[in-house]
């Protein structure tokens, strides 16, 4: 882990809801709250939007943290996306346990467009629990391996 | 005395013939006999001199439900994609199913994939299958030139041996765990009605990988995976895979790489389960046609035990209800949201 004895910092993409969570980290922003600056912001419309295939692709990119947030249930701009995203959510969570990614890694939470200091709370800690874990390794492609390997052989 | 399965053939040949003679379907979906002892391959019989070629035995391995959106739409009259629907009611399709097979087909019908208009469900109750794959290991690399089978025993048979083995033995994981045997949807029915099977743990392999620690189950999904040579049989295989495009054969974006790396293997395979939650009826189709024996049933196995535990929903059970995806509860489970009290995994 050189990397981690360089002051290493984690990457953490974060795919946030127009209406709610992306309103509320501008929030955070404006009133000057403080999170980590360890976040990518990924703006999608809902959480709902958001699917399998980016949190993985994401995860395969190199990301060592994810955060997914959406409006609070009840609050969705679309009525209910988000509760279908919740669904869709708890199984991803279960089945990456079950493969043994580190619980941490992928993580979900809702946030309001009122709710600036939530954010930074959210980002907060969603960084320390990954900054816990150590760079990412699992499922993460590793361009240079690969490339080595058709090399050699 | 005629095994149960021979009398099942019978009955499925007679009524293929009767459905096909008075014209209710315009085709039959079954098995026919396959080129190699313990296989068979799906058939699907036009005219009603074919049906003696259907078959039915304890090697019927292949979710026959897969086929059937292809041939619904190859008994329609062809037409133009921008043609509009014929005028009248559309041809019929009778289609052999058990008990995880019948489910796929309601899961297909929820789907909109079939219409159930159009489907003549042949009932079967299932007996559980058996696992070529269990057998063969069985002999140890001995050539198997035949199989006899009887209610309860298998005879195998070689150049120069010949044992009889307990048929439950070799019968597959999924099928062992199964606790919905007989189908769901009956039009007509072949052979005894069997009873739902009082399984105390239908999850139990599930359970033992969920007992391992994080690293323990991530040394299991790697060494699991790793000889995967990315055939897609087992997407192939099954009938939920219905995508015209897959998500592996995307270009643009491009979620997983083609190559055997293991990353993107990993990936498609946490993704196509993914696909299937909700959805899949344990039918085994995958794990059975996968040419390294893989276990990637696991994948949708924990899904499944997740749904039922989480939203009390079993693929294919409830034709009514929605697909378990598809809705949702204002009170759904949410304890593995980072900002909620008591945040973790999701309860078991
Ligand atoms: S793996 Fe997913 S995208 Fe591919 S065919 Fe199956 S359901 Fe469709
Ligand atoms: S994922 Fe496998 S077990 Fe599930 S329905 Fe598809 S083929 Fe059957
Ligand atoms: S059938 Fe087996 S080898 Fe082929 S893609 Fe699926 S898991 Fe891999």
């Amino acid at each position: 882990m050189t990397e981690q004895s360089t002051n290493w910092e984690p990457k953490i993409i974060a795919f946030l809801c127009n209406w709610c969570s992306y309103a509320g980290a501008d929030l955070a922003g404006v009133s000057r709250f403080q999170y980590p600056s360890n976040i990518r912001i990924v703006r999608v419309p809902c959480s709902g939007r958001v699917s399998e295939n980016m949190i993985m692709s994401a995860l395969k990119s190199g990301a060592d943290g994810i955060l997914v947030s959406g409006c609070h249930p009840g609050d969705c701009h679309y009525i209910s996306g988000n509760y279908f995203a919740r669904r869709r959510f708890a199984l991803l969570s279960n089945l990456l346990d079950f493969i043994g990614i580190e619980p941490g890694r992928v993580n979900f939470s809702w946030v309001s467009a009122s709710e600036g200091e939530q954010f930074a709370e959210v980002v907060q800690s969603v960084t320390e629990k990954v900054k816990a874990l150590g760079p990412a390794s699992r499922l993460v492609k590793k361009i240079d391996a690969l490339e080595t390997a058709l090399q050699v052989a | 005395m005629p095994t149960i399965n021979e009398t099942v053939s019978e009955e499925i040949r007679a009524q293929a013939r009767k459905l096909l003679e008075d014209g209710t379907v315009a085709a039959v979906i079954g098995y026919g006999s396959g080129s190699l002892p313990m296989t068979v391959k799906p058939l699907v019989v036009r005219s009603p001199e074919d049906c003696r070629k259907l078959i039915w035995n304890t090697f019927c391995v292949l979710n026959l439900a897969n086929y059937l959106p292809a041939t619904l739409k190859s008994v329609e009259p062809p037409r133009g994609p921008r043609d509009p629907k014929p005028e009248g009611p559309l041809p019929k399709v009778a289609i052999c199913a058990t008990g995880c097979w019948s489910r796929s087909i309601v899961v297909q019908i929820q789907e909109h994939q079939v219409a159930r208009d159009r489907v003549v469900v042949l009932g079967v109750g299932s007996r559980g299958m058996v696992s070529r794959r269990k057998v063969e290991a069985l002999f140890g690399g001995r050539e198997i030139l035949a199989v006899e089978e009887g209610d309860h025993d298998l005879i195998i048979q070689g150049a120069d041996f010949s044992e009889t083995i307990n048929r439950w033995d070799v019968v597959r994981d999924n099928c062992q765990t199964c606790t919905h045997p007989d189908p769901v949807l009956v039009d007509v029915r072949i052979g005894e009605p069997v009873s739902e099977r009082k399984n105390p743990n239908p999850f139990i392999q599930v359970d033992a990988l969920e007992q391992k620690s994080g690293d323990g189950r991530w040394a299991w999904f790697t060494e699991e995976f790793a000889t995967c040579i990315r055939c897609y049989a087992c997407r192939n295989a099954c009938p939920l895979c219905y995508c015209p495009t897959c998500f592996v054969d995307d270009a643009k974006p491009q979620w997983v790489g083609k190559s055997l790396d293991a990353v993107d293997t990993g990936l498609f395979h946490i993704l196509r389960a993914y696909h299937c939650a909700g959805r899949c009826t344990d039918c085994g189709t995958c794990e059975t046609v996968c040419p390294k024996g893989i276990n990637m049933r696991m994948l949708t196995k924990k899904l499944n035990k997740d749904v039922l535990n989480l939203y009390g929903i079993e693929a294919g059970m409830q034709p009514d209800a929605p697909l378990p995806l598809t809705t949702y509860a204002m009170d759904d489970p949410q304890q593995f949201m980072a900002n909620e009290p008591g945040s973790g995994k999701e309860g078991k």
